[in-house]
């Protein structure tokens, strides 16, 4: 059986002895291997596939390609898959295929919505710039943003998002070739063939499921002897042979980006009725070519006469691909119309499988043409000279009205025929999106009426018909010739050329068509245009009469080629119309830009494989497994995972925090901070380089010894700070802040190779080289000695800022006397592979003697409680060291640093900068909010700038209130005063205090 | 390395493409230097320094690979990493340079097979074709989010190295792109 | 994604591998002290914002972490050339900038 009353006993590339089951809105049906659902439906006789977007107009199938306005539908697999406004002439079929149709309530042929229809009256063009004001006494936008809108988002629309997280995988790919070709019809398979006979690497993507484009949907016709969907095949095969090329079928050239490269989208599994559950759906490819062959074929265009909407009344060279590729006829009594020469083939071509053909109407006068006569030997009813004025039905053609053009200008009736499909041609439209979005510059062409590829802006070729090739065998040449060229661009040579013999084939006698764009009368019922946005001829006159000149506002004012096929079909007749009713050219209409994507593309693609766990690198330190088995909390800083407090049953973070910060002050505590960043700077002019950096001095450091170091940028902003050990007289280890660890790095090469080149200094980043240990607590010290080897840590030996080298738990390590809790500290620096063994004896001792592993947020307490600032949350890009009280910091000796000349501008000497204080809220204990604005009264007058604002608020459990660093203006010449903290609830009261809340003589450093 | 396995298993599950397996453990020092420096190192490792960008050179397992125009990753067994430390450190002497030992810093991976192009593909924007990136090319470069350093070894085999950080991120695309069939 | 020549990998690499890093042949005063304000600050926040032709540096941070400077017409984005830092600003042939 061959599934469907349409499908023809013989013929076509699709299997009759495997039938495939599907449903469309829920009706099971049937269709063959090979079938798209576009095709299937046909051969089940259904037109009638979807509800147009604004009028809910019952629509057809109108093309047989990527080009399809009409045919969106909405497929629904299993696991929650569903892929809306998916182009039915694009789907291949399956067993168990679910389809549903779009833009309809309650049901296709029932459609509420297409009361829209009824009231185009209220549609117009640009209809949403002039409809929908509300009274006046509403407010402004009101009646649109709480009427109109949502009404008409309801009603209007295509298929439905799903709302459910994408369940399936999408990969992605570079590639590079010397030659890419878009497009595997008769120009790019010879393209493909003759680059990759002289030797280039290929890659040719087309985006149907079978190449050979329009060689597989011909029903005539031979290439040296050989049918022509036989060689295509024979093409393949021999592309396939060579090793260099690679055939991407289901693939789209979706974008022609600069430098040759390309963005494909390759349909991987949805053809599948079982996919593999673990494979990708879709893949993108980026390409670089070193040429590209653009290959990407013309569409047909549709007529332009009121109705022309109708199911049933589709292109008619998607009709002669139907027939001849799928063995479907689109009916039983056809009418062929338009303007072009492919209406014969398609006549001739369905009289020969026994579709009655009422009538061959030419709009030409007088065409003349061998395709014409073959037409006429066969006793087609042909008439000349007529066109079509309209159509009757009801969801589907039944009748269409015909007219005689007249030479004022009118139309004379010239009857009604019967049919129940209209297949038309209006010519066809070049393919030249790829070589606009290249950047080459278009040309009109006058003779043909279409736009055409001028000049290039990349390396590419633009072959066969997109390139204004007419004819089988002029295709086919330009093809084989763009290889060649292209492989010549690329270094190769040009090798023997095959030769193409084309015979049998009805050749047109012009390439393209002139566009059909006849004067309507008045007060016809709609002629659609776009009919993906339903935009009638009506629609772009009316814009014309109202002023706009150009067709790029044209487009915006009447949404024409703004849909989802972005014209593809509409876009020539568009500027036809616009032309003809301003009376003037096409080229002064203008040509709106042609934008990636060509079709659309998923969101899946584009995301590729960067969603879930590989969205980001997710960078643990060695320590983090000791952790996670201790149940930390963990926060995200920068693309790192950081223990943030260490719960313990039935604690809370406050609880958790409160008592990690009184064991570290009563006790030690134990805190990996390996994320910190870590250079080598090694040189004999090491200490030159890092004075010349960093504020400080480091020249007189002695070996062994450690500094703080402020680093500013050249405008003399705090960007950096960090832990400065002197090693030996030419190595340094340099600690940056977590998040500065690369832009320091970066900073530091910049100064290195581009201002001062003749140093010699390198620079080594050793971040992921040390694991860091901090160990902070009055029992630090105690916690430490006996895992130590090979150095004293006693407080002579190795005081507050100081660095040894020595074994630690058996592995070596650079042991610091560093503290940035204000408590007696250390840091132990081994290698990351000795990280974890070294955390766990160390902390093995610190639990020992009462202590416990503590988080960032305890750390981020703690040094509040001493004042110490963290870059980011302290500063903000315009705070200079001596806003922070740490002027004391910089070499005052030294002739230059970077950013040394700006602390000396106007602005950085002012005496009412905002400098760092400390703020205690007065009465009731309030935690106050971070970024919170600081004023002088509890509130202000509207206008009144802010004299600072709150950089960190912490509740100190050890001091037993809630604690606040603030930068405020002046901030230094108002201790004991209060200022105002406005809140949420209302304005806090603050007394302004010292930011050192613990222990201001600084005497816990030495335990 | 249980992601790494998990790679392995997934892609020998159909045509095994390619394979992701750690490289041994490495002593990897990174030096720095001019001249008179770059040529005592060759010397006194027993394997020449690259001055052509973009190549590796080794002998007898000591490794050193052209990461910029004064800077070499070497790389040798980890039980020799004393041992290259000391004899670098003695043979350079009071020539001016940089060495700083890192064989904590990376780990690599070995990735080969007939699609190790592709696969690497998933991630690295460079064209692997052996024309354009031979063996004996290495550099550093992107995988994905990842940067690492790429070296070609053999026709069908590439080392990664990649900062130990990145390690899982690194590991992971790598078993997505076996999975994809490379 | 521009193809980048770089000077000191002497080949054609991906845009993602480098990073901009400003404009080019902005050199640092060897003492700032002995500017005045304004001279400072020309240095500082002043940029030139050419139509066209646009010498800029690039850090090939993915590579060989070398900063080059590069002529970028910032008309069609083309990179024109790129050069080594310290090297002088090379002449452009009057065609590769007439656009």
């Amino acid at each position: 059986m061959s599934a469907g009353a349409f499908r023809t006993a013989t013929g076509g590339r699709i299997d009759r002895t495997h039938t495939l089951r599907f449903t469309f809105d829920g009706r099971p049906l049937q269709g063959c291997a090979g079938d798209t659902l576009a095709s299937a439906l046909l051969a089940n006789g259904r037109h009638l596939v979807g509800r147009s977007f604004k009028y809910h107009r019952p629509r057809g199938i109108v093309t047989s390609g990527s080009e399809e306005p009409n045919a969106l539908v909405t497929v629904v697999r299993d696991g929650g898959r569903t892929t809306p406004n998916l182009r039915a002439t694009q789907v291949e079929l399956y067993d168990g295929l679910t389809a549903i149709s779009q833009n309809r309530w309650p049901s296709l042929t029932r459609d509420l919505g297409a009361i829209n229809d009824k009231l185009s009256l209220m549609f117009p063009a640009g209809f949403y710039y002039k409809t929908f004001m509300g009274p006046r006494f509403l407010p402004e936008n009101w009646a649109w943003t709480k009427v109109f809108e949502p009404a008409i988002r309801r009603a209007a629309g295509l298929g439905r998002a799903p709302t459910s997280a994408d369940p399936d995988r999408y990969a992605s790919r570079y590639a590079h070739c010397d030659v890419l070709v878009a497009g595997a019809g008769p120009a790019g398979l010879a393209a493909a063939l003759a680059a990759a006979e002289a030797g280039a690497r290929v890659i040719v993507a087309d985006e149907q499921s079978e190449m050979g484009g329009s060689l597989l949907s011909a029903s005539r016709g031979a290439i040296n002897g050989v049918p022509t969907a036989q060689c295509a095949a024979d093409a393949l095969a021999q592309l396939a042979g060579h090793a260099r090329v690679r055939l991407l079928p289901r693939t789209t050239v979706f974008g022609y980006f600069a430098q040759n490269m390309a963005g494909l989208a390759e349909r991987i599994s949805d053809h599948d009725p079982s996919p593999d559950p673990e494979g990708p759906r879709e893949r993108l490819w980026q390409v670089r070519a070193r040429h590209v062959v653009i290959a990407t074929g013309a569409i047909e265009r549709p007529l332009v006469f009121s109705n022309n909407d109708r199911p049933g009344i589709m292109l008619a060279g998607a009709a002669l691909t139907y027939l001849n590729r799928y063995g479907v006829t689109p009916g039983q009594r056809a009418v062929i119309a338009g303007s072009h020469d492919g209406i014969y083939a398609a006549a001739l071509d369905l009289a020969g499988v026994g579709v009655e053909v009422a009538a061959v109407l030419d709009t030409r006068a007088d065409p003349q043409s061998a395709a014409m006569a073959a037409a006429l030997d066969a006793g087609l009813p042909i008439r000349t000279g007529t066109c079509i004025v309209g159509s009757r039905g009801h969801l589907r053609v039944s009748e269409i009205m015909i007219g005689a053009p007249m030479a004022d200008g009118s139309i004379r009736d010239a009857g009604r025929i019967p049919c129940d499909c209209l297949l038309m041609s209006g010519g066809w439209t070049p393919s030249v999106h790829l070589f606009s979005q290249s950047r080459g510059k278009l040309r009109f062409d006058a003779a043909a009426g279409v736009f055409l590829p001028g000049v290039s802006a990349q390396s590419e070729t633009s072959a066969g018909a997109c390139g204004g090739a007419s004819g089988l065998a002029a295709v086919i040449e330009s093809g084989a010739a763009a290889g060649r060229t292209a492989a010549q661009a690329c270094g190769f040579g040009l090798g023997r050329a095959r030769a193409y013999r084309v015979e049998g084939i009805l050749e047109a006698t012009e390439a393209t068509g002139h566009v059909n764009a006849p004067r309507l009368p008045q007060g016809m019922a709609k002629a659609f245009v776009d009919f993906q946005n339903d935009v009638t001829s009506r629609d772009l006159e009316l814009a014309a009469r109202e002023g706009f000149r150009s067709i790029e506002h044209i487009k915006r004012y009447t949404t024409t080629g703004m849909a989802t096929d972005q014209g593809k079909t509409s876009n020539m007749n568009a500027l036809a119309l616009v032309s003809g009713t301003l009376n003037t050219t096409v080229p002064d209409v203008g040509l709106t830009t042609f934008r990636q994507p060509y079709t659309p593309v998923t969101f899946g693609t584009l995301a590729g494989m960067a969603r879930g766990d590989l969205f980001d690198p997710i960078r643990r330190t060695s320590i983090d497994g000791w952790a996670q088995g201790k149940g930390a909390a963990f926060e995200d800083v920068g693309t790192w995972k950081r223990a943030w407090y260490f719960p313990r049953a039935k604690e809370d973070m406050h609880a958790a925090v409160a008592r990690e910060c009184r064991t570290v002050r009563a006790a030690v505590g134990v805190f990996d901070a390996s994320t910190l960043g870590k250079i080598e700077v090694v040189g004999p002019d090491a200490a030159e380089f890092l004075e010349r950096m960093y504020v400080n001095a480091f020249k007189a450091l002695k070996p062994g010894r450690c500094r703080y170091g402020i680093l500013l940028n050249e405008a003399g902003f705090v960007i950096d700070d960090g832990v400065i050990a002197r090693l030996a007289q030419d190595r340094f280890h340099v600690t940056t802040t977590t998040g500065g660890a690369a832009s320091v790095l970066n900073m530091m090469e910049d100064y290195l190779q581009t201002e001062w080149p003749d140093l010699q200094v390198w620079l080594t980043s050793t971040t992921e080289q040390w694991a860091v240990i901090a160990v902070q607590g009055p029992r630090a010290r105690d916690v430490i000695a006996p895992l130590v080897d090979g150095a004293d840590v006693g407080g002579e030996a190795l005081p507050h800022m100081s660095v040894c080298e020595a074994k630690v738990a058996g592995v070596p390590a650079r042991l610091f006397r560093v503290s940035f809790t204000g408590e007696l500290g250390f840091e132990i620096n081994v290698p990351v592979g000795a990280g974890r063994s070294v955390w766990e004896a160390v902390a093995a001792r610190v639990e020992d003697a009462g202590g416990c592993a503590y988080g960032t947020e305890a750390m981020h307490v703690l040094r509040a409680e001493k004042g110490y600032i963290i870059v980011g949350q302290e500063t903000d890009g315009t705070v200079i060291p001596e806003d922070l009280g740490l002027g004391w910091a910089i070499g005052k000796s030294k002739a230059d640093f970077v950013g040394r000349r700006s602390l000396v501008r106007p602005d950085m000497i002012r005496t009412d900068r905002k400098q760092l204080v400390g703020l205690l809220t007065r009465g009731r204990d309030v935690l106050l909010d971070d970024g919170a604005q600081v004023t002088s009264v509890a509130a202000p007058a509207k206008g009144t700038a802010a004299l600072g604002h709150v950089t960190s608020s912490y509740h100190s459990s050890v001091l037993g209130k809630s604690i606040a660093l603030a930068l405020v203006r002046g901030g230094r010449g108002l201790m004991g005063q209060r200022l105002h903290v406005p809140m949420p609830k209302g304005a806090v009261e603050v007394e302004v205090v010292s930011p050192v809340f613990y222990d201001p003589k600084g005497e816990k450093l030495n335990g | 390395m249980a992601s790494v396995d998990a790679a392995v298993s997934a892609g020998g599950g159909r045509d095994a493409g390619a394979l992701v397996r750690a490289a041994a453990p490495a002593a990897r020092f990174v030096f720095r230097g001019r001249d008179a420096a770059v040529a005592t190192v060759a010397s006194a490792l027993g394997t020449p320094l690259s001055l052509e960008p973009c190549r590796a050179s080794q002998s007898v397992g000591r490794i050193a690979l052209w990461l910029g125009p004064d800077e070499w990753l070497l790389i040798a067994p980890r039980s020799e990493g004393g041992l290259v430390a000391s004899v670098l450190a003695k043979a350079l002497g009071g020539v001016p340079h940089a060495l700083v030992d890192v064989s904590d810093r990376n780990s690599a991976l070995i990735v080969s097979g007939p699609a190790v192009e592709d696969v690497l593909s998933a991630g690295c924007p460079l064209d692997l074709d052996q024309a354009a990136f031979p063996v004996g090319m290495c550099t550093r470069t992107l995988f994905a989010k990842a940067e690492i350093v790429l070296w070609r070894t053999a026709p069908a085999e590439f080392r990664v190295e990649v900062a130990r950080s990145f390690l899982p991120y690194v590991e992971g695309v790598l078993a997505v792109a076996v999975r994809d069939g490379g | 994604m521009l193809l980048i020549h770089c000077p000191y990998c002497a080949m054609e690499r991906p845009e993602i591998e480098f990073r901009h890093a400003g404009e080019a042949h902005v050199a640092r005063a060897p003492d700032p002290s002995q500017l005045d304000d304004e001279t400072w600050a020309e240095f500082l926040y002043f940029r030139s914002n050419p139509k066209g032709v646009h010498a800029e540096r690039w850090r090939h941070v993915h590579g060989c972490g070398r900063f080059f400077n590069a002529l970028r017409d910032t008309v069609s984005d083309r990179l024109l050339v790129t050069y080594k830092a310290g090297e002088v600003r090379p002449e452009l042939p009057p065609q590769e900038h007439s656009r």
